[in-house]
């Protein structure tokens, strides 16, 4: 058995569909390549898979992560081409790589999150601007998600217009525990979420003292 | 007009908005998107329910396989938005467009319907309005799409006369190219009169097309007669029969969200010899045709490696009829265990030997174990003419529980003609016999599930003469069962009368029941065959509104010369052939299975031609001798 990393993007055709649809898309596209899942031992054996940090629909992502165990012991360049014509449209694989067997979780050493936001074309620029620097200057900005009170402030960790581009870039929370969400901050700039298209471009992880970037993001 | 830029503009905007968006834009795997100005003919192939119940159905699939397989053709697909998404579609104006291209429905040539069960009616007439497309076909001019239909429904095509072009009758497998050949002839002639387009539909076997029929009432609501105009137009029209089952579907879409079965669906016999006379699918069907072992192996190794799925079915109308059902399920056993893959064989027959075969192809035992025996006492039994006996089924039983099943499910219909509270109570003896037999094979409680539908007299079936009974006697019957099967480890569901009733109006409906649905539907009716949208109190008032008395349809037992309103609809099977059945069915007489005797239900006279140029085991009737050549006479 190997554990593979397979780090892909996931392209607008695919940005409605949830993390579970996605692991058994995944699933599915390893069948269809004629690769063995190795599965969990049990009454209902699952095929073992771990999708790094669910992304909430509707966003697209450069920076996806999957973790899948495999009872084919194959060099990652010939699992790349086994998947190549199988995927779903609007998955491109970056990079495949061979972990080891005990490599932690991302989502267990995962610490923030980098998100690209192409706003509509009406909004201002200058106000926005100066709704950043609130936020930025703010010690707490408290809010209500699915009914509980938390503060939003703490989980901003950069936020900043693109200069020349009608982008809003941000760098958010990602622990287990506490999720910073790009809705949100939209929200308290006061732009509708639902009008903008929002990438995850980098997901940052932290293992031993050292950063791991996963993603496209040039930083 | 909404062009496919300002339909996709229009959809980034709504489908945050939505529960399970994905349900709306397609792109999923297995998907043909063909180049749109490259062919000449334009098919949208449209489901009347969600996405979520459409994508799995087979018969579809069938005809995005092969129309897409034409260079000349595409076929895109299109299903019913849910109430959010419907909501802000109108409040959009954006009009229903197909998956793969968002192009309009009004931009195809042809919008082809499928209407596998009646409860999609008003489905098809909110479908029609959403496209933007005038719902009856008097009032479609040539610009909008060709309307067709077909499905088990339309052996009764006349409820939906009004509102489709042309029915297709029976198989489409081998129609829809003749479908095709006609709108292209058309398409390319000097005129670009609709009226030539359905006279041409009209010359093609298998094709009604409603509008060159018209049925007179007597005064007291029954047929007197149907006429024709012009006279020329087929007095009836046959149904299509494909002497071979084409190779399978293998090239399934494997959607991305989650819908009802996710599973590469293989048929693996088409039609059934057993003659149960409530079964409509088992009159309309015929004759029995297998697929091979090996076809239907290697389909599902093609259809395995081309979607991922992990689960097969193995459809068919009676699995164990299935001539080599042995060596399929040791050949699909022994190909595809170890794989994770879970392996449905439906309609199975009441007997220890389909416990071994379900054994030899699951591997496990997770799940239940469905059996359908649809009567419980003797006399029921033959009247339905499904005689099986009690001793077997309990025997079966045990069987099940004592090799580690952990549940039974079993199927039973209540209502059938005659029946009585004795013959219900039947149900509840035997129920409670499985259970004790349960017991003693486990040692402890069983787990038992019932399933009690109603029936619904069937167009084209010997009980196409009898009477539905009234939601009373179907409550009283109802009562009976929850108040006798009320036991610890019985799990009881049955169906509420009033669907019940919809079903029978839909089913047994003439042309002027039209005039209901359409009412219904403007009264706020659609998505029937939702439990939680059904609304009865709409058709009640419908049918006020109407004028038209729903007991008429559903609790008046036919005269033996009554016309039916879908009399003029052929399914092969002679009247005369379901008279006698009927008949048979009031005296207890039972039919054996048809495969060791032919009891001439007219199938084969009927398609005598096609049998001889087609001999052999894969189709069930006797043989047919070759014809002698006449010696010309000089």
């Amino acid at each position: 058995m190997i554990r593979i990393r397979i780090h892909y993007s996931k392209g607008r055709p695919q940005r409605f569909t949830g993390t579970l649809d996605m692991q058994k898309s995944w699933e599915r596209t390893f069948r269809r390549a004629g690769l063995r899942l190795a599965y969990s031992q049990g009454f209902h054996p699952q095929p073992k898979l771990q999708l790094a940090s669910p992304l909430p629909l509707g966003f697209t992502s450069t920076s996806e992560v999957l973790d899948v165990w495999l009872e084919d012991e194959k060099p990652p360049g010939d699992l790349l081409q086994a998947l190549q014509k199988n995927l779903i449209p609007g998955i491109e694989i970056t990079r495949i790589e061979e972990i080891p067997l005990n490599a932690s979780a991302i989502q267990a050493i995962g610490e923030t999150a980098r998100f690209k936001i192409g706003l509509p074309p009406n909004v201002n620029l200058q106000q926005l601007q100066e709704k950043i620097a609130d936020i930025l200057s703010a010690s707490s900005i408290p809010r209500v998600w699915k009914g509980k009170s938390y503060d939003l402030r703490p989980r901003i960790l950069n936020l900043y217009v693109a200069p020349d581009h009608h982008l809003l870039m941000m760098e958010l929370s990602a622990r287990e525990s506490s999720t910073g969400r790009p809705e949100e901050v939209l929200s308290e700039l006061g732009i509708d979420p639902v009008v903008c298209s929002i990438e995850r471009t980098a997901l940052i992880a932290r293992e031993n003292n050292q950063q791991i970037v996963f993603g496209l993001d040039p930083v | 007009m909404f062009s496919t830029e300002i339909i996709e503009r229009t959809l980034d905007e709504i489908l945050p908005r939505v529960q399970k968006p994905g349900r709306y834009i397609g792109g999923e795997f297995n998907q043909i998107v063909k180049e749109w100005g490259a062919v000449k003919t334009r098919i949208a192939l449209a489901f009347p329910d969600i996405y979520d119940i459409g994508v799995p159905n087979l018969g579809l699939a069938i005809f995005y396989d092969s129309i897409n397989r034409r260079d000349d053709a595409l076929a895109e697909r299109t299903y019913l938005p849910w109430l959010d998404m419907e909501g802000l579609m109108r409040e959009r104006s954006l009009p229903l467009y197909s998956l793969e291209s968002k192009h309009a429905l009004i931009d195809f040539d042809i919008l082809a319907i499928t209407l596998p069960y009646e409860t999609l009616y008003t489905n098809t007439l909110n479908l029609l309005d959403l496209a933007g497309i005038p719902l009856e076909s008097k009032d479609r001019s040539a610009h909008f799409p060709l309307v067709i239909a077909g499905g088990h429904a339309v052996y009764n095509p006349e409820p939906m006369a009004p509102f489709i072009d042309a029915f297709v009758i029976g198989e489409g497998e081998e129609v829809i190219d003749e479908i095709i050949a006609a709108h292209q002839a058309w398409k390319s002639s000097l005129t670009s009169e609709k009226s030539q387009l359905l006279s041409s539909l009209a010359k093609i076997p298998g094709v009604y097309v409603p509008g060159l029929y018209q049925p007179v009432y007597a005064a007291d609501g029954r047929i007197k007669t149907i006429e024709r105009q012009p006279e020329t137009a087929p007095g009836r029209i046959l149904k299509r029969m494909v002497p071979r089952l084409p190779a399978p579907p293998t090239r399934f879409i494997v959607p991305t969200v989650d819908v009802v079965h996710n599973r590469v669906a293989v048929e693996i016999m088409r039609g059934c010899t057993r003659g149960c006379r409530f079964c409509h699918a088992g009159f309309v069907t015929r004759p029995v045709r297998e697929r091979s072992v090996e076809e239907i192996i290697n389909a599902i190794d093609q259809a395995l490696s081309a979607t991922g799925f992990e689960e097969i079915a193995l459809l068919s109308l009676s699995s164990s009829d299935y001539t080599q059902i042995n060596d399929l399920v040791e050949a699909v056993s022994q190909r595809y265990a170890g794989r994770h893959l879970s392996i449905s064989l439906p309609s199975l027959r009441i007997e220890t030997t389909s416990v071994d075969l379900l054994e030899r192809l699951r591997g496990n035992r997770s799940g239940g174990f469905t059996l359908a025996p649809e009567a419980a006492t003797d006399r029921m039994r033959n009247t339905i003419n499904k005689p099986i006996q009690s001793e077997q089924l309990l025997e079966t039983a045990r069987a099940i529980y004592s090799r580690g099943w952990p549940t039974l499910k079993l199927y039973f219909m209540i209502g059938h003609p005659s029946e009585t509270l004795d013959d219900v109570q039947g149900i509840v003896d035997l129920c409670t016999q499985v259970m004790a037999v349960g017991k003693s094979a486990l040692g402890r409680r069983a787990a038992l599930n019932i399933g009690v539908s109603t029936f619904v007299p069937k167009p084209h079936t010997p009980f196409q003469w009898s009477a539905c009974d009234t939601p009373e006697i179907i409550q009283e019957k109802q009562r009976l069962l929850r108040n006798g099967l009320r036991q610890p480890g019985i799990k009881l569901s049955w169906t509420d009368p009033k669907e019940t009733m919809l079903e029978a109006w839909l089913s047994r409906g003439d042309r002027r029941m039209s005039a209901v649905i359409r009412r219904a539907w403007e009264l706020g009716a659609k998505f029937d065959a939702w439990q939680d949208q059904f609304r009865y109190d709409a058709w009640i008032q419908a049918f006020q509104d109407c004028g038209l008395d729903p007991a008429f349809y559903t609790h008046r037992e036919r005269d033996e010369g009554e016309i039916f309103p879908w009399d003029h609809i052929h399914t092969g099977v002679r009247k005369e052939y379901l008279l006698s059945e009927f008949r048979n069915s009031q005296a207890g007489v039972l039919r054996a299975d048809c495969r060791d005797q032919c009891y001439a239900c007219g199938i084969l006279p009927e398609f005598s031609a096609v049998r001889r140029e087609n001999p052999g085991p894969y189709w069930m009737c006797p043989e047919v001798a070759p014809r002698r050549e006449k010696t010309p006479t000089p």
